[in-house]
């Protein structure tokens, strides 16, 4: 292309939704810890709350600080808009919510992180919405779930814990043939791997409190709206196309055109459910997505050297991560995630639910804890805790086997890394 | 609201209400390319301060059916056909960048339809650039990229969207992504070849707003220059550190500059 380019990636890592303080002149981003704003006048007051001027209100709608990562994220998934929630949850319930109300049908993954599969599973129904899960290698089987009601397809980039990969095009395509948007759990991947509005999803969230902040210091959610989908095209959103009551009658589709979603769900679900995330953790995440590039490639590498060290170890079963040549999404892999499949893998080790409990307590560096996407390496044994709430089926359903174990590889040198595993699987064989 | 114009179906935003005989009405005219969404703030503000406001979706735009009109003349008398069509004799009309030549012609066409003209972000020519051009046929994204990249100012690069959440970047090249094959081009060309807007400016008698932006590199204000001295009755504002899509990156500034000229400095 003639002519200048856009900001790359990496300086949008650091850059994008920010100015220096114009007041200030402060270069890091500052954290506006405060609930409200003054308003200049009353004219002015009216009109920001009737959407005629920008501005801040209440920061469980809008944050100065908040704002600066919802924009950068916006910028570096290559989106419209986003809205900063309380946790990755947060930002799920967020997107459904503003979607569709009771009656309504959600086809899933079945390979989903723990708290997503109970959302849809156990705690939605209550309240109207039902959901079919089917298994994310299969892509026709997304289109043999829909129903006339079906408001949205939903996946994760990378399936909780098989890694399955998700093939999104081909999904993309299912959701836009039905008129339904696809959204995408894309916690696993960040946009430094993966972006999914390339690949054809219309909505994405991220639990922020993992890669993209980077450190384990803060719970918090990132949505996100690619400004594709055509709400006006289909007449199943009325939220988006029809008159909305609490808005003097605002018919977001036709006002915000692209940014209809992301609009609706500020101007309703984050204000009337109010999971906001706090100024301080939007700071804390910022600071972890300004290293976002130099900590992924790292991550990457040392996982890379661990799954090499583990695919040959005697101990193991077999290593589940989908750069490897046996892994059923190998191809796949090559097209959709060519810099890496992230830092989250699981293995099989011998033995089964014993020997795993004795690698996890024979282990000194890695932690044993609940979280992934730490810049420290994590452990757990997903079929005792994560997903303890899924009977057998279930969790054959979704590739979790008793021995199996879930690594969150971190930033440490790799070869201490190695040496620790080498500690717990002698002693899980004893 | 919808309604036919020339039996083809045309979508006007009135900020959710009813359009009142009694009340004065602002006609909003956006760009090549995009829709009434551009206009989203300042259009909503008259909206709901007692104006009748209709941001319009040019023929193949927006949700109004093509295909897109061409030259601007044309699209200047369709806007009087618009006008017609929805029971209007009069309006103050607003055009930015290919609207504003809209709203210039529309002035000098068809004086006695024109109270008073704003033009954002506008010069005399508005030439295309060859390689926008080329792209803009081919239907190549790149026309897309370029509108935005050259679009925006230097700041608005990297964002700083005046409404929290908002990627100004992204929502640009959505919106032009949004615009049916074909559109594009046809609006740069009818920019490239409107050729008598400097004539038709000295035809003008209705007081006339320009606002132009410091870090324009759309309608340069260099360019503009002529066309301020071709305007008997001419207001400036300028906007600094703003580039050509300044409906979004200064809405206040905008809606500022807007409400003093309309209101006659009043409100």
């Amino acid at each position: 292309m003639a002519g200048p380019r856009y900001p790359r990636f990496d300086t949008l890592t650091l850059h994008a939704g920010q100015r220096p303080d114009p007041t200030t002149g402060a270069r890091a981003v500052p954290i506006f810890q405060t609930t409200s704003y003054v308003f200049k006048d009353t004219d002015q007051a009216a009109a920001i709350f009737n959407g005629e001027r920008p501005g801040h209100v209440y920061s469980r709608i809008s944050n100065p600080t908040n704002a600066v990562l919802e924009e950068r994220i916006a910028a570096l998934e290559g989106g419209v808009g986003a809205i900063a929630t309380a946790s990755g949850q947060a930002a799920m319930h967020l997107a459904i919510t503003t979607l569709m109300g009771a009656g309504s049908h959600i086809v899933s993954s079945r390979s989903l992180y723990g708290g997503s599969h109970n959302l849809l599973c156990y705690t939605l129904p209550r309240f109207g919405i039902e959901t079919t899960f089917v298994d994310p290698r299969v892509p026709a089987a997304f289109r043999d779930a829909l129903r006339p009601n079906t408001r949205l397809i939903f996946a994760e980039t990378l399936g909780n814990p098989g890694l399955d990969v998700l093939d999104i095009p081909a999904i993309a395509d299912i959701a836009h043939d039905a008129g339904v948007p696809l959204l995408i759990d894309s916690t696993f991947t960040t946009p430094y791997l993966c972006k999914p509005f390339e690949h054809g999803a219309d909505l994405l969230f991220h639990s922020a409190t993992k890669f993209l902040g980077g450190h384990g210091v803060a719970i918090g959610g990132l949505l996100v709206d690619s400004g594709h989908f055509d709400w006006l095209g289909s007449d199943k959103f009325p939220t988006l196309t029809e008159p909305y009551a609490g808005f003097h009658n605002l018919v977001f589709a036709e006002e915000f055109g692209p940014a209809a979603f992301i609009a609706r769900a500020r101007k309703e679900g984050v204000r009337d459910f109010g999971a906001c995330m706090s100024p301080t953790t939007a700071f804390h995440i910022l600071q972890g997505i300004e290293t976002l590039p130099l900590r992924m490639q790292r991550h990457i590498d040392n996982t890379r050297k661990l799954v090499a060290h583990l695919h040959t170890h005697p101990a193991v079963d077999s290593v589940i991560y989908p750069e490897l040549a046996g892994h059923p999404d190998h191809e796949l892999t090559k097209r959709l995630l060519p810099k890496g499949v992230g830092a989250v893998f699981s293995f099989i080790i011998k033995g089964g639910r014993a020997a795993g409990r004795k690698f996890i307590e024979g282990l000194q560096i890695f932690s044993h804890l609940a979280n992934v996407g730490d810049a420290k390496s994590l452990v757990i044994h997903p079929a005792s805790t994560t997903h303890h709430r899924m009977d057998a089926d279930a969790l054959r359903a979704a590739g979790i086997s008793e021995g199996m174990v879930r690594l969150s590889v971190g930033l440490e040198d790799p070869d201490d890394l190695m040496e620790d595993l080498d500690r717990g699987l002698h002693a899980s064989q004893k | 609201m919808k309604l036919k114009v020339n039996n083809k179906t045309v979508y006007v935003y009135t900020g959710t209400k009813d359009l009142i005989p009694e009340q004065d009405t602002i006609v909003f005219v956006h760009g090549a390319g995009l829709d009434h969404t551009v206009w989203l703030l300042q259009s909503r503000y008259f909206a709901h301060h007692g104006w009748n406001v209709v941001a319009l979706d040019l023929p193949g735009h927006g949700h109004s059916h093509g295909p897109a009109l061409s030259p601007i003349e044309t699209m200047a008398d369709w806007v009087v056909q618009l006008m017609d069509g929805l029971g209007i004799e009069q309006a103050a009309v607003v055009g930015h960048s290919m609207g504003s030549l809209v709203a210039l012609e529309t002035g000098a066409r068809h004086p006695q339809r024109v109270k008073r003209l704003a033009l954002l972000g506008t010069s005399i020519p508005l030439a295309v650039s060859e390689p926008l051009l080329n792209a803009a046929r081919n239907n190549d994204h790149a026309a897309f990229d370029m509108i935005t990249l050259w679009g925006h100012g230097h700041a608005a690069q990297l964002g700083g969207h005046p409404v929290p959440g908002m990627w100004m970047i992204g929502n640009t090249v959505r919106l032009l992504e949004h615009s049916p094959p074909g559109v594009l081009y046809a609006d740069l060309t009818a920019c490239n070849q409107y050729q008598t807007g400097l004539v038709s400016a000295r035809q003008l008698h209705c007081p006339v707003l320009l606002v132009l932006a410091s870090q324009d590199r759309m309608t340069p204000i260099a360019i503009a220059e002529e066309l301020i001295h071709s305007i008997g009755d001419v207001h400036t504002v300028i906007l600094d550190d703003c580039g050509h899509m300044m409906l979004a990156e200064q809405p206040n500034q905008v809606l500022d500059a807007l409400k003093t000229f309309l209101f006659g400095g009043q409100n």
